[in-house]
């Protein structure tokens, strides 16, 4: 029973880390410019 | 996906253009800029701008978007004239416009992260709850009593708050629906989730061997899927189309107190302002001339194709083009109460009699809705009155009898016919502005195409190339690249490429000369040239070398190349075609004869056209109107449906259901086509709800299903709906 109880527990708060990483990538803008993101990475100075 | 395409036309304005008005200082003082790049497609590219603009002195930031083609340029001082970074930009190679958001974009931008942040919360409890509920019906048997409450105890205290967190669009929705006096497809779905939760809960405290939490935050998971891609696709769609618009929200030059022309956001234009207008420039507002008489291209305000003469003290409407002398226009009219906003009330009454339309998908909610509310009901009389079972019992049959008739297929079946219709048709290049816009193109009988501009291409074509000499051509366009009038650009175009003329002068409104080879060059009207005008009714341009002949160029608005072929698709697919022109009869005919319609007006106004379509609906017909002038906005927002050329006035863009983003009228055809199939899978969809519902309900009412069949069954029918869906792209051969 102890088992399950730190299993589920780090289960969820591996969940909402992720989660929360998640809403913070979307807040900060990441998700506006897909395109350029991907062709971003080609260029040396940025 | 490439980046859209915008209507050339647009960035063929006046190289004067300052975008200084729709400069925005923050309190720091730091300037922002927003400009629309056309061409930028690759990592170079963006170096290259962004790069480029960063070396001009003051720049702290330019940023590219590729996916939206928005560059944005902040910049500390006053030393940096804004026109500075257009020209930046324009050296390097690109086309740039100043872009005026406005405010509602924002909002636009919050709209679609709170549903991806809804979207996140649920998959986030999606993902953790059924794995607690599924170990359960699994492992149910090797479980302790007091193990599986605790498992049902966690789901719970996770379900609850994503569900009702993930369900806000859907309770937002419904409340709203409700309060209105009717029930829309998001009440049976607000109150699955909430009723479901409260079953959950209750089940749980009793020590049920059930609960529906999975079920809970499933359904939201589920339905945001389909929310966000259609929000994704309006959003692309819309944002297209006010791209346009915003592009079209130009400056103007007004000339000051002491007659200096200053740069002002057309919006900023007051009663009695004095506007310098040079050939080939839109008028803005409505305006008296007041110095002299000039020739005008008054083709998007009446239809007529060919310039029209103005003379001193007479009216000129927005949406005219100045083609002959450079003009000083005094303002009659701010913008909002130009011709643009009476037309815009034509366009409002329109599109009331259009919002009867009653939606597919809401017509079976009108059915759906009161149906499966009733059969929960009657299902818990019959357990509970009949069968004497227990609140308890009855109450769970119920519930999970609306959970599996949750509406997620039904739901679904319209926005994801919509999302991959709208997203091939995107690609071919036609925006679709409102989903419902594809349902009512499919039931469309009458095609009535308006001439100016929407067969043809609206802008003037060297005709008589064949009877001049290549030399004369290469010479005439050589001094055509300096010029900037409308006549002088098309002979340019006809030329393809070539060198400019230089030390050239310019007669506003009569023609350019230079001397720069040794011997006189001339490039203008008859007179100017010292030839004798031949046709009265069509545009001519002439130009001479020192003494010799005078050649002459013979202008007109020919139709695109792909108008006759269109037409005939069009034709084929049953509908009949009509042409309603504004222009005279005899242009008109020559036009229809052309594109090979048989049933045309000419000299058709504004309220004729209305008249027509009035008629025609009474005749119990549906219309599909294609136009892009003022003239035909009214009519545009009156039919049954409406596509507008990119190069269509904003007025006339704003009315129609759809714009068309390149040259050419083909994907017309395209849009019919997959409309209908469209249609037809909506139709297949709605046909497999009822079928599913169908076998689902007795079962869930005589209380054989449990939760996991019927989450498995809720996702199934989800899926096969959206796999329908998708045959429409294969089906299509979807981008092309």
């Amino acid at each position: 029973m102890p088992g399950i109880g730190f299993l589920i527990a780090s289960a969820l708060l591996l969940g909402l880390a992720a989660l929360a990483a998640l809403i913070w990538s979307l807040r900060s803008g990441q998700y506006d410019d897909l395109d350029g993101a991907s062709e971003r990475i080609l260029n040396d100075d940025d | 996906m490439a980046a859209l395409t915008l209507s050339r036309s647009l960035f063929e304005g006046d190289e004067s253009f300052d975008p200084a008005p729709f400069v925005r200082r923050d309190a720091k003082g730091i300037a922002r800029l927003e400009l629309l790049v056309k061409g930028a497609r690759c990592a170079n590219c963006l170096a290259k701008i962004e790069n480029g603009v960063k070396a001009l002195d003051g720049v702290r930031e330019a940023r590219l978007n590729l996916s939206t083609g928005k560059l944005a340029v902040t910049w500390t001082g006053n030393r940096l004239a804004p026109a500075a970074i257009l020209r930046r930009v324009t050296e390097l190679g690109y086309d740039a416009r100043a872009y005026d958001p406005g405010a509602y974009l924002e909002n636009e931008k919050d709209e679609g992260r709170a549903l991806l942040t809804c979207l996140a919360v649920a998959g986030f409890g999606s993902v953790f709850v059924v794995g607690l509920t599924d170990s359960v019906w699994y492992g149910g048997g090797d479980m302790s009593e007091a193990t599986r409450n605790l498992f049902f105890w966690i789901a719970g205290a996770v379900s609850i708050p994503t569900a009702l967190f993930a369900g806000r669009p859907f309770f937002r929705s419904a409340f709203k629906s409700l309060s209105a006096g009717h029930a829309n497809m998001d009440v049976p779905i607000g109150l699955s989730i909430l009723l479901s939760l409260a079953l959950s809960v209750y089940l749980t405290v009793l020590h049920d061997k059930h609960s529906y939490f999975d079920a809970a935050v499933m359904l939201p998971f589920l339905l945001l899927i389909g929310r966000y891609l259609d929000f994704a696709v309006r959003r692309k769609a819309k944002g297209a189309a006010r791209d346009l618009a915003a592009m079209q929200a130009v400056t103007v030059r007004k000339l000051d107190t002491s007659g200096l022309p200053q740069s002002v956001a057309a919006r900023d234009v007051a009663v009695g302002d004095r506007l310098l207008l040079a050939a080939g420039e839109r008028v803005a507002v409505d305006g008296v001339i007041e110095d002299h008489g000039t020739t005008a291209d008054l083709s998007l305000v009446t239809g007529e194709s060919e310039p029209v003469a103005i003379g001193q003290g007479e009216m000129l409407r927005a949406g005219s083009i100045v083609m002959g002398r450079a003009i000083v226009l005094k303002a009659s009219a701010r913008v909002e109460n130009s011709l643009v906003a009476e037309i815009s009330r034509l366009i409002e009454a329109g599109q009331q009699s259009r919002s009867r339309y009653v939606k597919l998908a809401d017509r079976a909610a009108r059915l759906y809705v009161p149906v499966v509310h009733g059969l929960a009901l009657s299902v818990f009389l019959f357990w509970f009155v009949a069968m004497d079972a227990g609140i308890t019992l009855s109450l769970k049959y119920a519930i999970s009898l609306l959970i599996i008739t949750c509406p997620c297929a039904l739901g679904l079946a319209v926005p994801a016919v919509q999302i991959v219709a709208t997203g091939i048709l995107f690609r071919r290049g036609l925006l679709v502005k409102s989903g419902d816009a594809l349902e009512r193109l499919a039931e469309a009988d009458i095609a009535i195409f308006d001439k100016t501009g929407t067969l043809t291409r609206g802008r003037p074509v060297p005709v008589n190339l064949q009877a001049i000499s290549q030399s004369d051509l290469k010479k005439a366009a050589r001094l055509a690249r300096a010029s900037r009038h409308p006549l002088a650009r098309a002979l340019a175009g006809a030329a393809v490429v070539g060198d400019v003329a230089s030390g050239v002068r310019e007669t506003g409104g009569e023609g350019i000369e230079t001397s720069d080879r040794g011997l006189s060059e001339k490039l203008g009207s008859a007179i100017f040239v010292g030839a004798t005008a031949q046709d009265m009714h069509q545009s001519e341009l002439w130009y001479r070398e020192g003494t010799a002949a005078p050649v002459r160029f013979a202008f007109s608005d020919p139709l695109r190349s792909d108008t006759p072929q269109t037409l005939r698709t069009i034709a084929s697919q049953g509908l009949k075609i009509e042409m309603l022109s504004g222009d005279r009869d005899g242009v008109a005919a020559t036009i229809a004869r052309e594109a090979g319609i048989d049933q045309w007006r000419g000299q058709t106004g504004p309220v004729e056209k209305t008249h027509r379509l009035e008629e025609l609906r009474k005749g119990g017909h549906k219309v599909l109107m294609v136009g892009d002038g003022l003239n035909d906005a009214a009519s545009l927002a009156l039919a049954h449906v409406s596509i507008s050329p990119g190069t269509a006035v904003d007025a006339a863009q704003a009315a129609a259901d759809m714009v068309l983003q390149g040259e050419s009228l083909a994907p017309i055809g395209d849009a019919i086509a997959i409309s209908r199939q469209a249609r037809r899978r909506v139709l297949e969809n709605f046909a497999f709800a009822i079928a599913y519902n169908a076998v689902a309900i007795p079962l869930a009412a005589f209380g054989l299903v449990t939760p996991l069949i019927a989450a498995l069954a809720m996702a199934g029918s989800s899926l096969i709906v959206t796999l329908n869906a998708l045959r429409l792209a294969a089906s299509t051969g979807g981008a092309r």
